[in-house]
């Protein structure tokens, strides 16, 4: 790798080189760092990082914590650096270098989180994640047992099936309406769309709270897990239509055409040509609509109730599921409860993970094996 | 859209060749008919219908919110929208969502000025900075990170973020509360600007994508055309590619206000309740619409939960006209 540097840089006039070195010229690279570069900016860092120290322990009357610390060496390194590049190439390039460090610093910022998170939840659940945990209930956990006694099969069975039964919802009437738009596009289409994309932000707890007085209340059903179900379904239905008319549009017109000039009707070129070469996106949407569901709390705190025993009939009584369960542990006051509301959350971004590498799986195979040979260019 | 369009109609064209071979000729372009059959005109009933669910349930939800709303709305009158206090199921009924919608505004307000920037930087970092190979992946996480449910990171926020972040809002406030009255606190932490900043990172993964969907369209050949003429990589962002994606950055930001909005959990979690209007935002305590209705939820008699209901439908029309604006921003910036 140094070496290559090394070459990549031999056209710049150094003074211990010989003059014919210049003669067969090797590619150019304007974009690639150069060990000056580096050097430059690790220069800017150092003296910064010693600015800092000169700044807050010796001459301020007050000391900082360590991240404070690290903010003022950060601010610090900014015009260290700008001052250094601008003395040695001009105020134009020392724009552009501070500009690189402000963009590549925000863009790490924005994007460690997900690695926080994502270890932290696994260190904390871990602790508290065995076998018993998957299928042990609540029902008979006190404040006084371990936190590795009890589970939330509960939950799970919640989950799952509320889950399941959005899903059966949610999926045709989404793929119904992308088909409305994507294939017929009347004179309803640009209304729904436009819904459509709304809705995708709409508050999960208004979802909550409109299936609460409809369902719950008006027809007297009672807190249930379908009442969460058909909660989670109005979350899930923007996403399902919007994923799947993107998918329906990418496939291509000259398949419509040839089923329909070969005597099909439109719902037989539509059921038998576009929705099979589409069934690969068309997977990804359905998974994409899962996961967006499979963690909202909102909803179905008011909808199914929560619970610590084991229900499996969805259509009446209070059901439980994770993101319920782990919201309700994480409020209590006993540590143990904490731990296990921890062992829930690992399990949900489990679940979540699992959905999403899913959705990869099945979007790379794309409509009709179209994308293997597109995969090069596009993306 | 105009492609799709012209090939439905090739495939209309198409198919009126093959059904009208007896028509007589005549002078001038043939007319083309192409008559549904039974079928195909029951197939596009259901998908009609299909369509016509999705605009109802939206419908519906306004209707109904504002049917169940309408005792509160009645009780309460114009007050219901200055009323800071929440007591509608006392004896003297008093309740009203000024309180609640300050505070969904401050946090709102928290975690636009965290995510516009940050997502503007990654979408140009990952569009223009990274290395070919990792932009696929970098691209990948930034869906992962949209997927994480906000229950995850609203924990991560409570347990990670906020006691992590609190010695430094302990040392501002000493330092500066004396001078800025906004800056003065009794006690951090559970304040509305930490719930705020763990929206924040909601609202990112959403923002950061739309924003790079809209920047990667930027014409390639006008950024060509400015590194031709000398200038630097950032002079060609801030010349060519910003420019070009300015109503993308803010159509992609006003659905992450719309997230940032209906917000829930996260504001459950870490706000310490008070329904109260204070401008010491990093001071403990504040309520959000969102999180109002779920604390309330469960102490609510009659008419408390109209008034949950009224509460719920002003967020809904808020988000809703929020969301509407930023799909029409973002299609015109698509199609430009």
């Amino acid at each position: 790798m140094a070496t290559t540097r090394a070459l990549d840089a031999k056209p710049a006039p150094k003074p211990d080189q010989p003059a014919d070195a210049a003669r067969q010229v090797p590619r150019r690279r304007p974009r690639a760092w150069r060990w000056a570069d580096i050097g430059e900016f690790a220069g800017s860092a150092a003296s910064a990082l010693l600015l800092t120290w000169l700044i807050f322990d010796r001459l301020l009357p007050f000391r900082i914590q360590g991240v404070a610390f690290v903010v003022g060496w950060y601010v610090l390194t900014l015009p260290v650096y700008w001052l250094v590049v601008r003395d040695g190439h001009g105020p134009v390039a020392a724009k552009d270098r501070l500009a690189t460090v402000l963009i590549a610093s925000g863009a790490a910022l924005a994007l460690s989180p997900i690695f926080l998170v994502v270890g932290y939840v696994t260190v904390r659940g871990l602790a508290v994640v065995d076998f018993g945990f998957l299928t042990e209930t609540m029902e008979l956990t006190g404040p006084l047992s371990e936190a590795t006694d009890g589970g939330l099969l509960h939950s799970l069975v919640g989950t799952l099936e509320q889950l399941g039964i959005a899903t059966l919802i949610a999926v045709p009437l989404g793929v119904l309406t992308a088909v409305y738009l994507s294939e017929i596009a009347g004179p309803l289409a640009r209304p729904t769309r436009l819904v459509a994309d709304a809705m995708t932000a709409l508050p999960s707890i208004v979802a909550g709270l409109f299936i609460y007085s409809l369902v719950v209340i008006r027809t007297g059903w009672g807190f249930s897990g379908f009442a969460g179900s058909l909660a989670l379904t109005i979350l899930m239905l923007p996403t399902v239509t919007i994923a799947a008319e993107q998918v329906l549009r990418v496939v291509p017109g000259s398949l419509r055409e040839a089923a329909l000039a070969l005597g099909s009707p439109y719902w037989r070129s539509v059921l038998l040509v576009v929705l099979p070469t589409a069934r690969a996106g068309l997977a990804t949407a359905v998974i994409l609509g899962m996961a967006r569901v499979v963690g909202e709390t909102a909803p179905v705190l008011l909808t199914v109730g929560g619970t610590n025993i084991l229900n499996t009939n969805p259509f009446s009584d209070y059901q439980d599921n994770i993101p319920l369960f782990v919201f309700n542990q994480i409020r209590s006051s006993k540590q143990t409860f904490v731990d296990r509301a921890w062992g829930g959350a690992l399990l949900l971004l489990i679940l979540v993970l699992v959905l999403f590498v899913l959705a990869r799986l099945a979007g790379g195979a794309g409509p009709g094996g179209r994308s293997r040979r597109r995969k090069g260019t596009a993306k | 859209m105009e492609a799709k369009d012209s090939e439905g109609q090739t495939g209309l064209a198409a198919l009126g060749l093959g059904e009208a071979p007896e028509e007589t000729p005549e002078e001038g372009p043939r007319r083309i008919e192409a008559r549904l059959s039974p079928s195909d005109r029951l197939y596009r009933v259901v998908a009609s219908g299909g369509a016509g669910i999705t605009l109802l349930i939206i419908v519906l939800i306004g209707i109904f919110l504002f049917l169940e709303a309408l005792p509160a709305f009645q009780t309460a009158g114009f007050g219901f929208f200055t009323t800071q206090r929440w007591d509608p199921d006392a004896a003297t009924p008093e309740f009203g969502v000024a309180a609640m919608m300050f505070g969904t505004a401050v946090t709102a307000v928290v975690a636009m000025l965290v995510t516009v920037p940050l997502a503007i930087a990654t979408a140009v970092f990952i569009n223009e900075y990274a290395p070919r190979a990792a932009r696929a992946a970098l691209t990948s996480l930034v869906d992962l990170m949209a997927a994480i449910p906000s229950l995850i990171f609203a924990l991560w926020g409570l347990f990670f973020l906020v006691p992590w972040l609190q010695p430094i809002e302990g040392w501002l406030v000493e330092q500066l509360g004396g001078t800025l009255p906004f800056m003065r606190a009794i006690a951090t932490g559970s304040s509305l600007f930490n719930a705020g900043l763990v929206v924040a990172l909601m609202c990112i993964p959403i923002t950061t994508s739309i924003i790079r969907e809209v920047l990667s369209q930027a014409p390639r050949h006008e950024c060509e055309g400015a590194l031709a003429l000398g200038g630097t990589r950032w002079g060609m962002i801030t010349t060519v590619i910003l420019p070009f994606g300015r109503t993308g950055i803010i159509g992609g930001a006003m659905l992450g206000l719309g997230r940032a909005l209906g917000e829930t959990i996260a504001a459950t979690l870490i706000l310490n309740i008070r329904f109260e209007i204070k401008p010491q935002i990093l001071e403990t305590g504040g309520i959000t619409v969102a999180s109002g209705i779920a604390v309330e939820f469960f102490d609510a008699q009659k008419l408390g939960l109209s008034a949950l209901m009224a509460a719920g439908l002003s967020l809904f029309v808020v988000t809703i006209v929020i969301n509407l604006l930023a799909a029409v921003v973002v299609e015109r910036a698509k199609a430009a």
